[in-house]
């Protein structure tokens, strides 16, 4: 979803086109890395990845592994190493580092990255209209076509952004003590420190995707660090935001997707120090982000309110986490069903069915199926209502039953549902979805969402 | 071929309470209405000792079967609470009717009721303790098979608001009901949308209320105040949940199917259009109704919306359907609509429905789905 800038103070601001990625009702860090990462390993079976690696600075839990969750919603092995990143925006170069390592040293053949987070400012801040919400994913593995050539890291320790336990939103300290102290003086001592160890200058990189607080601080760094703007990665202040942990890693995907073979790119991080490390692309990439596509697929929120509501920082919605929620024991025994979307395929008959059960609808085999997801699959709406009495931000809550792709069927969502005219039959794919965190626990399942958009209604 | 319980279980009293926001009633006051006024209808004057079980149905009850033990103060008896989705009158009542046909009994007491009221929320309440299945309201589970039916035939939120008219006139003859206010079709088009294609109008008016029967084995039912109304045919029957069967075709409701032709053949019907002179039946929605005169057979596939157009299940019309006004406006306290429906139906054979009266009835039907839906029930009462 987008949220226009001019939105969060207006009338009081000039209109302007520049907006920021939010995560919807519905999202969060591990819906959008489901996302990211269901993108990166299309066509590749989930099977293959050995271990995970979630980075993120916003998860819902304070002990929980989101990386657990986002393995069995992608239905990796169960004997897939989960591995959450996290406590700083430096914990993506962290993960990207520690995954390179692991290929390398032979602990791994393929380690999944996966890079998600959902900046929540306070509402109104001076930093709201510079953060955004964003997951990125990349495969490493011991010969792939980008190469980390080397790294340079450097610590440092002040109260410039922070979030404590529990809270819903960053604070920070002075914008120009965050840029100066949090962010420009650790990323040009650690460029000094790299450049003296390794010999590299500004020229010697094609590609620069610099983190920054905002486009100013951005423009500042490159400065400093001598990069012309050419060789600048636009790091999408005014579209995007500053998505945290996602932040570099989505600008390296975008450089990496650009680069000839031979090019060097340089990725920098920062966040309780800085963190740079220079990447050498050897053969294009098999498969590129799609950051362009997903830029043009917009839901834009129509109120600054609907975006708190999104939040769950509109002081007027009922506090669903007081509610009772779902039974622990009943999540834990349906998660392959809710979390995976994973139903059973009769070995008797071949009916498929949703969700899963022990007797075969059509033959009444008895516990003669066998697992399938349909997480990846394509499908098709076959009913529909669109809901106005279910509370939600963006009202009404469109719900009817898809074909899976086969003969099974499920009763969901439809989800960043725009207005669109529906008929039944129209292709739906399936995406990963927060459907409520009643009782403080939140539930994830699965939504359809239009696949191609209908044709334009005749007038 | 099973037995059928054709002929061989009479209503001899019928009761029921005022259905609506009864606020200042209980559900003891509900079943006690209901009750006094079946004993007094049958003449049937010292329960304690006359009645020998009892069947209650309620989808929301607080105290369970000793809602029903504790109000009518009917001890040393055998009660039985009976829960079917919407269908949960209709089973209660089915399960007396099997209870005489045994030989176990030979006069039983049939309560349904139910009291939303107190639950605080005006529809449904909104369930959070599910992963699957959300928004888990009625009205998106009944819409289900609008797209794909609208599409396939040609139906509209037009012909859906026609039935919500006839429904809401019928009310306002039944002195019972909870809604007694005449609308027109632009009300209902106007109306919110409360799940697409339904808006306000479109939806059943849930209430409070009870309604009570007196049943007699066939032998013993004519020593009563009034003349028996015969059983001919029962049938409850459980369809696939169509949010999930592989098979099902979103053009009507398999269980309506399914239980409509167990229920024919029990009681000889081959053509039901011409043999059944009134219905009561579902219209939690509008196009429940709408499906359901297709479902029974009322007429052919796609083919409601000519008979909507021409009147023909108006009170004046071939084949009257909701004469009391049905859930929409005589009120849906779940576990009582089987038996309202049947209470309705006893008057209308006997010529007692006032104002509303269907001159000449002798076969009237009625019936109940619900769940997602995967529950229907369906009774045929006739008259001597």
């Amino acid at each position: 979803m987008r949220l226009p800038l001019s939105l969060i103070h207006a009338p009081e601001q000039p209109p302007s086109n520049r907006e920021k990625a939010v995560a919807g009702a519905d999202e969060d860090v591990v819906t959008m890395a489901v996302a990211a990462a269901t993108d990166c390993l299309a066509g590749r079976d989930p099977a293959g990845i050995d271990q995970l690696y979630l980075a993120s600075a916003s998860s819902f839990f304070a002990e929980k592994s989101t990386a657990a969750v986002v393995a069995r919603a992608l239905g990796l092995r169960g004997d897939v190493v989960t591995v959450d990143h996290g406590g700083s925006l430096r914990a993506g170069a962290a993960a990207l580092r520690a995954a390179v390592n692991a290929v390398t040293a032979g602990a791994a053949r393929a380690v999944l990255v996966v890079a998600s987070d959902a900046r929540t400012a306070e509402p109104y801040s001076a930093m709201e209209a510079d953060l955004g919400d964003a997951a990125v994913a990349f495969v490493v593995e011991s010969d792939g076509p980008l190469r980390l050539e080397s790294d340079c890291a450097v610590s440092r320790q002040a109260f410039d952004v922070w979030r404590e336990d529990g809270a819903a939103a960053l604070r920070g300290w002075e914008d120009r003590f965050v840029v100066r102290h949090g962010f420009l003086e650790p990323m040009v001592a650690a460029w000094e420190q790299w450049r003296g160890a390794s010999g590299l200058t500004a020229a010697a990189f094609r590609h620069v995707a610099l983190h920054a607080p905002d486009s100013r601080s951005h423009r500042e760094l490159a400065q400093q660090l001598g990069f012309r703007a050419e060789q600048l990665v636009d790091p999408l202040f005014g579209r995007i935001g500053n998505c945290g942990n996602a932040f570099a890693p989505l600008l390296l995907a975008q450089a990496a997707g650009r680069a000839q073979p031979g090019e060097r790119i340089l990725s920098g991080f920062a966040g309780d120090g800085a963190w740079l490390l220079s990447w050498v692309l050897d053969r294009p990439l098999a498969r590129t982000a799609t950051l362009d596509a997903q830029l043009q697929r917009r839901l834009v929120l129509r109120s600054y309110r609907q975006y708190l509501q999104c939040r769950g920082l509109d002081s007027g919605a009922a506090d669903r986490r007081s509610a009772d929620g779902i039974s622990a024991t009943v999540s834990f025994r349906d998660q392959a069903a809710d979390i995976g979307f994973s139903g059973v395929r009769c070995q008797s008959c071949g009916t498929e069915q949703f969700p899963p059960s022990r007797v075969c609808y059509r033959c009444f085999a008895r516990d003669r199926l066998e697992s399938v997801s349909f997480a990846r699959r394509h499908g098709t709406l076959l009913s529909y209502s669109k809901d106005y009495f279910f509370p939600s931000p963006l009202p009404p809550v469109v719900v009817g039953v898809c074909a899976l792709g086969g003969s099974a069927r499920a009763y969901l969502q439809l989800a960043d549902y725009a207005g669109e005219e529906l008929r039944t039959g129209l292709p739906v794919e399936f995406v990963c979805r927060r459907i409520h965190a009643s009782g403080g626990r939140p539930a994830w399942y699965w939504k359809s969402r239009l696949l191609a958009l209908p044709e334009a209604h005749d007038a | 071929m099973p037995e059928s319980l054709r002929d061989r279980v009479a209503i001899v009293g019928a009761g029921c309470s005022v259905f609506g926001e009864n606020w200042t009633m209980s559900a003891e006051d509900l079943i006690v209405e209901a009750a006094f006024e079946a004993y007094a209808d049958a003449g049937l004057d010292q329960p304690q000792r006359q009645l020998d079980a009892v069947f209650c149905g309620a989808l929301y009850p607080s105290r369970g079967t000793a809602e029903v033990a504790e109000s009518l103060k009917l001890f040393d008896l055998p009660i039985t609470l009976v829960q079917n989705f919407c269908a949960t009158g209709t089973d209660a009542f089915r399960c007396a009717a099997m209870s005489i046909a045994a030989g176990l009994y030979d006069t039983v007491l049939v309560v349904g009721f139910d009291k939303p009221k107190d639950r605080g929320v005006a529809g449904p309440s909104v369930m959070l303790n599910t992963t699957r299945g959300l928004p888990m309201t009625p009205a998106g589970w009944f819409a289900l098979c609008a797209a794909k039916y609208f599409e396939t035939y040609g139906a509209g939120r037009l012909e859906l608001a026609k039935i919500a008219v006839k429904n809401h006139a019928n009310g306002t003859l039944a002195p019972k009901s909870m809604l007694k206010k005449l609308i027109t079709t632009d009300d209902v088009l106007q109306a919110r949308i409360i799940s697409w294609p339904f808006g306000l109008y479109d939806c059943a008016a849930q209430s409070d209320g009870a309604a009570a029967l007196i049943l007699s084995r066939a032998d013993r039912a004519r020593g009563w105040r009034k003349e028996p109304v015969w059983l001919k045919g029962v049938s409850i029957m459980l369809g696939p949940n169509p949010q999930s069967d592989p098979d099902f075709d979103f053009l009507g409701w398999k269980p309506t199917r399914s239980a409509a032709r167990d229920c024919y053949r029990q009681a000889g019907i081959t053509d039901p259009f011409r043999q059944i002179d009134i219905a009561q039946v579902h219209d939690c929605f509008t196009l429940t109704e709408l499906l359901t005169y297709e479902d029974l057979g009322f007429c052919a596939r796609g083919a409601a919306r000519e008979c909507i157009d021409a009147q023909v299940f108006h009170l004046t019309g071939e084949l009257p359907v909701n004469t009391d006004g049905g859930l929409k406006s005589f009120g849906h306290p779940t576990g009582a609509t089987g038996v309202r429906m049947l209470y309705e139906n006893t008057l209308q054979l006997r010529g007692e429905a006032g104002a509303r009266q269907v001159p000449g009835a002798t076969l009237a039907l009625s019936h109940n789905i619900g769940g997602a839906p995967q529950a229907c029930g369906i009774v045929i009462l006739g008259r001597d």
